[in-house]
């Protein structure tokens, strides 16, 4: 599988211009926010840096780095470099506590994130003549428009499904011929679950193409969602207070790494807790700096991702730097009697297990002064026995798995199909009891 | 001369075994033994019947994790001694029991065995007084 390199010039540039380029882009967006918002002049002023010190890209590790409560103290628009009359779209990430995050596009940032979520597409193996079942939400979040406009920037046939109602995701998918799914890598498996309940199999579909993103998910599950949608899937990665979608996707040739778009995003990867820039290779906090946003530029944003960078040079071409899949976040990271985990890992550990799908549910509780994880996964025909023994065995086994890889004791319990809820969206997980 | 057994997996729940038999009720399935075994979070039901393709089916449909597999079904003189004769005969050619449930029918006391090796166990009974049914025979009873 090819994919079609979009934007040639910038995805292709030689190292030493493309950085040349940042330190350029760098410089205009710093002094766009330090003459425009009060946040990023205080900011500034209080780590002694001026715009004017930008020399190179290295010199971004000395500007501050701005935090998602930066943006809730500045709710909604103090961070806006523009008045809302400049402002043509309003996105907003769900606030799971408190206010949402909102996030402001010129019209020539709406054209910005087209021509990158072209760029993704395109990376994904996509091209004019698909026809693109868009199933991430549209609203709020920038899921759904952002693949929307991307698409009709490529020229593909785009279907604004929308997520839900995933029995007619399906028909719609086998009457219209949909060849490539957008979605949440846990809706995809929502969907073929589905499927085998309707009796559509693969074959009756076109689908070729899946591009899954905006939650964390692994190797195992990019196999299995493959294997049983007959696709190629491929991980994207955005986050709206970046752009949306269109931050970094991998190629479907080395589906290996996520390319980050960084002729508009610079990327680093910190240590969470001292804020110190690691070299490539090492994991840590994912942190963006947008470099051509007119509306709602970022600087050093702490994304609380966790990831490496990885600069070896893609046999698809492209010369941005690729960073891992997910493999956490800091903050979704569970601390279970001083160990820390994240459900990624659980779940890359449950799909070492051969016969089990990643149906699976964390429960933390606390007990007395002790912590406790109960492991809840569904027991499907591929793991079931008619003996006890043979049961409790699985069970022992994903205990131990989890005693030895992660470092915590996890009571397993097995449940019945069908029974651990299904998501539509980003896969909730964790479910923590704890008071605290 | 092995008898096919279906198993169900169920998560102890009040009122899970009365929707299992509810479902085979509906789809005209009639159940010939059964027996449960538990642990503290879950249990495995396995049944023999009358119709496994509709009992399969069924509980497939209402979204139940099911499995089958053979067993063997004995029938054992129904006098005191009975059983303890076949279990000697049993231990002596070491075959071992991974679970097993009885019932009785008429003069007949037929036991449903899981064994670790069913086709030695086979072997080992043929000519012996006791004998191995068939499921024609087991449900012809």
């Amino acid at each position: 599988m090819i994919s079609m390199i979009w934007d040639e010039e910038f995805e292709t540039m030689p190292r030493e211009a493309l950085e040349s380029l940042q330190a350029y882009r760098l410089r205009k967006t710093a002094e766009r926010v330090y003459a425009t918002v009060p946040f990023y002049k205080e900011s500034f002023d209080r780590a002694k840096f001026h715009p004017s010190q930008i020399k190179s890209v290295d010199d971004l590790r000395r500007l501050p780095f701005t935090h998602k409560e930066d943006l809730r103290d500045n709710y909604p628009f103090g961070l806006f470099t523009l008045p809302l009359h400049e402002v043509v779209r309003i996105h907003a990430s769900s606030g799971t506590t408190g206010k949402p995050t909102v996030v402001g596009y010129t019209r020539r940032d709406i054209e910005t994130w087209s021509t990158l979520m072209a760029r993704t597409l395109s990376c994904a193996g996509v091209q004019k003549g698909d026809v693109v079942q868009n199933a991430y939400g549209y609203g709020l979040f920038t899921g759904g428009l952002g693949f929307h406009y991307g698409s009709e920037r490529l020229g593909a046939t785009v279907i604004p499904i929308s997520g839900g109602n995933t029995k007619r995701q399906i028909m719609l998918m086998e009457d219209f011929g949909s060849t490539v799914l957008t979605c949440t890598p846990s809706y995809a498996l929502t969907i073929a679950e589905a499927m085998d309940e309707m009796q559509v199999t693969k074959d009756r579909l076109k689908l070729r193409i899946g591009i899954f993103g905006a939650e964390p998910w692994s190797q195992n599950m990019r196999l299995q969602v493959e294997n049983k949608l007959g696709i190629d899937a491929v991980d994207i990665y955005g986050l709206s207070e970046v752009i949306g979608p269109g931050v970094s996707v991998e190629c479907i040739e080395a589906k290996n790494g996520l390319h980050i778009f960084e002729d508009h995003f610079i990327p680093e990867v910190i240590d969470p807790v001292t804020g110190d820039t690691l070299p490539y290779g090492e994991e840590g906090e994912l942190v963006f700096t947008t470099v051509t946003k007119e509306a709602f530029p970022v600087i050093r944003y702490r994304t609380r991702d966790i990831t490496r960078l990885n600069q070896e040079p893609c046999r698809c071409g492209r010369t941005h730097l690729r960073m891992e899949r997910i493999t956490g976040r800091t903050d979704d990271m569970l601390i279970i009697r001083g160990i820390n985990l994240f459900p990624s890992q659980i779940e890359s550990l449950l799909m070492n297990i051969n016969g089990l799908e990643p149906h699976y549910q964390i429960v933390v509780k606390r007990e007395g002064t002790l912590d406790t994880m109960e492991v809840r996964i569904e027991v499907n025909e591929s793991v079931f026995s008619d003996e006890i023994k043979n049961l409790e065995a699985l069970e022992k086994k994903i205990e131990n798995e989890c005693k030895e890889s992660l470092g915590v004791a996890a009571q397993i319990k097995l449940v019945e199909p069908k029974t651990l809820q299904r998501f539509e969206g980003k896969a909730q997980r964790v479910i923590d009891e704890r008071k605290i | 001369m092995k008898v096919e057994q279906i198993s169900i997996f169920m998560e102890n729940k009040a009122g899970r075994l009365a929707q299992i038999t509810r479902v085979l009720g509906d789809a005209g399935v009639n159940i010939l033994a059964l027996s449960l075994a538990d642990t503290a979070d879950f249990g495995i039901l396995r049944i023999l019947v009358n119709e496994n393709d509709s009992a399969l089916s069924a509980l497939k449909d209402c979204g139940f994790t099911v499995g089958k597999n053979e067993v063997l079904a004995v029938d054992v003189p129904d006098r005191p001694g009975g059983l303890a004769e076949f279990l000697e005969v049993l231990n002596v050619n070491e075959i071992n029991i991974e679970y097993m449930y009885a019932y009785r029918k008429g003069a007949h006391a037929i036991l449903i065995f899981r064994f670790d090796d069913l086709d030695k166990a086979i072997d080992t009974l043929s000519g012996t007084e006791f004998k191995v049914l068939t499921a024609d025979e087991l449900y012809s009873l």
